[in-house]
């Protein structure tokens, strides 16, 4: 059964890109476990407002769980102690009485604090601009069943497609890795007849970019996978290689 | 150069010369199971590799391996390191289905090279090395490879059961490296889909376990000659 619980939270503040960050631990009484963890967050702030205190900053937007906007790392986890979901998804049940709850911003060097808990996830958006698209020319849309495509691919491809570019997987990352996020968008495009006209230009172009911004080396250590709010899957990951090596071998 | 430049182009180069050198250590551990058997056949084997220039050649290739696998070890790590930021989370915590040795792949790495540089010191300085240049590296004859085997695991009393517990540790960290590092290089060529990738993680289990395995029998048997003699 759900009831109120008194927590500690410790968060990340950090006034600005250049500042330099801290930790500080909030006391927050008579928290109801139904509540969501953002709606503690907005308690916690209400309070910090009340105390003329400067509320702290995060990220989010939908609130359902597929804007990918909100992006916490909660007691070491990025999106929180539990599988498949976002931290907008987390529920207060997830935390005990008593217990002091850690809460950081990514952290990676792609990444960069704008403040408190909110993190600069542009770098996901150069790389879908390198590539992550198919070129179309404008005119009539043809009949959606005109190309048959077989149910597993579509699929596995749809599931790829599930990728909300919250950022979790090179936050897991202990190398800051995005390879789960770019084999994701080139794998729901190269699955696809209308995207394998482009695929071995667009992975090529992609991971140049991956690399040029920072990200690190994939090891495959399978952490991001399994912090992945849409537990997109590795396989992913190997398919991406894989389009990226030929395409490599056939310059 | 995408070998160098490209993140994938640098994990290629490091599975590729992963899955040669597991080649080579299956390749060697069946070598030394002979010793199991019959010392003539592996003081055979020896005379067969010696100082043959085929032989040489493997070696250098061997050097030149394990040589790039070290060097990119250690440049994707300072990236890696760097790509991770300035700030370290304050709280880590282990994910479900993330193996220990797949996030310490460089400090198993380190140690398999530390020990591997003690085996040559223990072995190939006395056997090959000796025979190439000539020099008297140790009283025994260089072609009587199994006598010193035998005489370093156990006939040297106490040295001998301490070696062995420190090959045994070094086979330990091996079978870890080898554990992540087989599925992984497999994972790196692209040879996994969403069937397969739970297929390559028992292949790489199973394989690192024939690699090893070889090794620890060897091992094993001159520990309990070993203690055998210092009982008697």
């Amino acid at each position: 059964m759900d009831s109120y619980i008194n927590i500690k939270v410790k968060v990340w503040r950090q006034a600005g890109p250049k500042a330099q960050g801290h930790f500080e631990t909030y006391e927050l009484n008579h928290i109801f476990q139904g509540a969501s963890f953002l709606e503690m967050m907005d308690i916690l702030n209400e309070q910090l407002i009340a105390e003329h205190k400067d509320p702290i900053a995060f990220d989010h937007d939908c609130r359902e769980g597929i804007c990918g906007m909100c992006s916490m790392y909660v007691n070491g986890h990025p999106h929180g102690p539990d599988s498949a979901i976002t931290t907008c998804q987390l529920h207060m049940r997830k935390f005990k009485d008593g217990e002091t709850i850690t809460v950081e911003p990514w952290r990676s060097r792609a990444f960069p604090v704008i403040k408190d808990l909110m993190v600069d996830r542009g770098a996901y958006d150069k790389i879908m601009q390198a590539g992550g698209f198919v070129s179309v020319n404008t005119g009539g849309v043809p009949d959606a069943n005109a190309i048959a495509i077989p149910k597993p691919v579509a699929d596995e491809a749809m599931d790829a497609a599930s990728c909300i570019g919250c950022g979790a997987c090179a936050a897991a990352c202990k190398n800051g890795s995005a390879m789960l996020f770019v084999a994701a968008k080139v794998s729901q495009l190269a699955l696809l007849p209308q995207g394998k006209i482009e695929a071995a230009k667009r992975a090529k172009a992609m991971i140049a970019k991956m690399d040029e911004l920072g990200f690190g080396n994939c090891t495959n250590t399978g952490a991001c996978a399994a912090e992945c709010p849409k537990s997109v899957s590795l396989a992913n990951i190997a398919r991406l290689n894989r389009e990226f090596i030929c395409a490599k071998f056939k310059d | 150069m995408w070998l160098k430049d490209s993140s994938i182009g640098r994990k290629l180069v490091m599975s590729i010369t992963g899955l040669c050198l597991v080649f080579f250590l299956l390749f060697h551990g069946c070598m030394n199971v002979a010793l199991v058997f019959s010392e003539e056949a592996y003081n055979w084997i020896c005379s067969i590799l010696g100082a043959n220039w085929y032989a040489i050649v493997g070696t250098l290739g061997l050097a030149f391996l394990i040589f790039v696998h070290f060097c990119y070890a250690f440049y994707l790590t300072i990236q890696n390191l760097r790509a991770r930021g300035n700030d370290r989370y304050a709280v880590t915590a282990r994910q479900q289905g993330v193996d220990w040795e797949s996030k310490n792949m460089l400090v198993l790495g380190i140690c398999v090279i530390g020990f591997l540089v003690l085996h040559l010191a223990n072995f190939w300085f006395k056997m090959q090395f000796a025979e190439l240049t000539g020099i008297e590296t140790s009283a025994f004859d260089p072609q009587d490879g199994a006598g010193l085997v035998k005489f370093m695991f156990a006939g040297n009393g106490a040295w001998s059961i301490v070696l062995c517990v420190l090959y045994l540790i070094w086979l330990a960290a091996l079978w870890l490296h080898l554990n992540h590092g087989i599925w992984s290089a497999l994972q790196t060529l692209g040879w996994s889909n969403l069937i397969w990738l739970k297929r390559i993680k028992v292949i790489g289990t199973i394989f690192a376990s024939l690699v090893v395995a070889p090794f620890a029998v060897v091992v094993f048997y001159y520990l309990g000659m070993g203690i055998g003699m210092l009982l008697a």
